[in-house]
């Protein structure tokens, strides 16, 4: 954790726990923001390119949340992001980061299905990541992730669980498994492809408030296409739309994310809705 | 409560396998008093019993050869079958040079190649073993390869934003993720292994359930031929409930 608050750097800190911080993972990169300008996306087997003169700056430390209705390229641009597009896409336009890195090793990735392996315990599970990598089991001491896994597990209220198998639990416990393993990952960028769209309206509630808690200190790019999440947990928010693609930015009410859902916010989904109403005509 | 559960989970097939057996022997002994068939024909039930009780030794002996040849063939079709599908996996310039044989093992007749495993690997239960192993190996191949190929997408992207490697996603994700599928690839191999091994011994042997039913066909037995062929027709199903049942245990999560 020591490592993310330095990021703030408004935090006086000693230099002994900076010095300690920094010899943990030198190679880690703390929050990150990134800059998309002009971006150009087009896919090698389509003749029209799904972006075209995209602007984006996803900032550090922050909630970043792209709008737009199905098939509108918003889940493209995050695949992008992720670098699972490899030799499918041609992209032109820059992506500045800052500071600066190689984007798809800051990434952890959660899409809308859950995606725990079946054959694995909730605790594997949640531990994949430890598998995977030039230096599997990153960590020396796996013992230290294992504590480390179950006071996430604990921290979303699944310490009993650690022994079950995912089928064994509901898809609200399963989501939240999947929020834990990202965050047992412990990368800068977070990037959510519809994470919640899945649950039931209580569920998706409680599960939006309790990724807010947790990912405090990441920058994080949410998709959805449900208006009222993005109002809810944006600290900036873009519209995605048009053939092709491109991003507006709108205005956010000024109140705490997560936000309860007030009259500004009414009229703000309702704005957004008219928006997204003239990209089915 | 658990207990009685158990009881009758375990006794309601037994109970079904009785009923119909003992249907079965009813009607084929009606079919012999009616039409008064003479035993070289088709025998009594009761003559086949009394020739399994009888002559147990030497079916048990024969029995022995066959399950032998069954399992080892099977062990070596499926670990062919789960190379060569890895093959085709990982290797992608390879698969086009693979594919052809692949199929030629399956278009040719195992019936056609058995004199010549014959001659090459001799009369005991090498060539036997061999037979079963390539009368299994197409499905094993396709079943292993479709269950490689076939990985959830999210699984594999999931593990790529994790920067899994080649061998690590192949180790964690894509083996695991393609064991149910082999496991049905698994499930037809046990059951079709058995016709390998037997058609081996019909084309030259000198011991095994295959040889046995030859010879007392040859000697007009037919009583011991239906004896033989109870034990096999057993023995293939043993095996497809054990392998069933261990195949459930080890991959509980399979639909």
């Amino acid at each position: 954790m020591a490592r993310l608050i330095i990021s703030l750097t408004a935090t006086p800190m000693s230099v002994s726990t900076l010095l300690q911080a920094a010899s943990v993972n030198t190679a880690s990169v703390n929050a990150v923001t990134i800059k998309i300008s002009n971006g150009y996306l087009r896919y090698y087997d389509e003749a029209q390119p799904t972006i075209a003169g995209l602007n984006m700056e996803i900032t550090a430390g922050q909630w970043t949340c792209i709008l737009g209705r199905s098939g509108c390229g918003k889940s493209t641009l995050l695949r992008y992001l992720a670098n699972l597009l490899e030799n499918k896409v041609q992209w032109t336009g820059e992506i500045n980061s800052q500071p600066p890195c190689e984007i798809k090793d800051q990434v952890a990735y959660m899409a809308q299905q859950d995606l725990l392996m079946p054959w694995l315990s909730v605790l594997d599970n949640v531990m994949l990541s430890t598998k995977f990598g030039a230096a599997p089991n990153q960590a020396d001491n796996p013992q230290m992730m294992i504590d480390k896994a179950h006071s996430l597990l604990q921290k979303v209220g699944l310490a009993d669980k650690s022994g079950h198998m995912p089928a064994q639990l509901s898809g609200g416990m399963r989501q939240r498994v999947a929020l834990v393993r990202t965050l047992m990952q412990d990368k800068p960028i977070v990037l959510m492809d519809e994470p919640f769209s899945a649950l039931d309206a209580v569920a998706r509630y409680r599960l939006q408030n309790l990724a807010y808690q947790l990912l405090q200190d990441k920058t994080v790019v949410l998709i959805t296409h449900d208006p009222q999440e993005a109002i809810r947990l944006a600290n900036q928010l873009y519209i995605l739309q048009g053939q092709p693609a491109q991003a507006q930015a709108l205005a956010v009410p000024t109140s705490a994310a997560p936000r309860k859902l007030d009259a500004q916010c009414a009229q703000l989904q309702q704005t957004i809705m008219e928006r997204l109403e003239q990209d089915h005509e | 409560m658990s207990n009685l559960r158990d009881v009758t989970t375990i006794s309601q097939p037994l109970i079904r396998m009785l009923v119909s057996a003992l249907v079965i022997i009813g009607l084929w002994q009606a079919v012999v008093v009616i039409f008064e068939m003479p035993s070289f024909i088709l025998p009594s039930p009761f003559d086949v019993i009394d020739r399994l009780v009888n002559r147990h030794q030497v079916l048990l002996k024969h029995s022995w050869v066959t399950a032998q040849e069954i399992v080892l063939g099977l062990l070596l079709g499926l670990s062919m079958g789960l190379l060569f599908a890895l093959q085709m996996l990982m290797f992608k310039p390879i698969k086009r040079w693979l594919l052809p044989i692949l199929i030629a093992s399956q278009a040719v007749p195992v019936f056609a190649i058995a004199p010549v495993l014959m001659l090459w690997l001799g009369y005991g239960i090498g060539s036997k073993i061999v037979m079963a192993a390539l009368i299994i190996f197409f499905p094993v191949t396709t079943c292993c390869y479709d269950g490689l190929r076939n990985t959830p997408v999210g699984y594999l992207d999931l593990a790529t934003t994790m920067g899994a490697t080649k061998w690590q996603m192949l180790r964690h994700i894509q083996l695991p993720a393609a064991l149910p599928t082999l496991a049905s690839g698994i499930r037809v191999a046990v059951v079709i292994a058995p016709i390998g091994a037997v058609a081996g011994e019909w084309v030259g042997s000198s011991a095994g359930l295959g040889y046995l039913m030859l010879q007392a066909n040859a000697r007009m037995m037919i009583d011991e031929m239906f004896s033989a062929l109870f034990i096999l027709s057993s023995l293939s199903v043993a095996l497809y409930f054990l392998t069933d049942k261990l195949l459930k245990k080890l991959i509980p999560w399979q639909a």
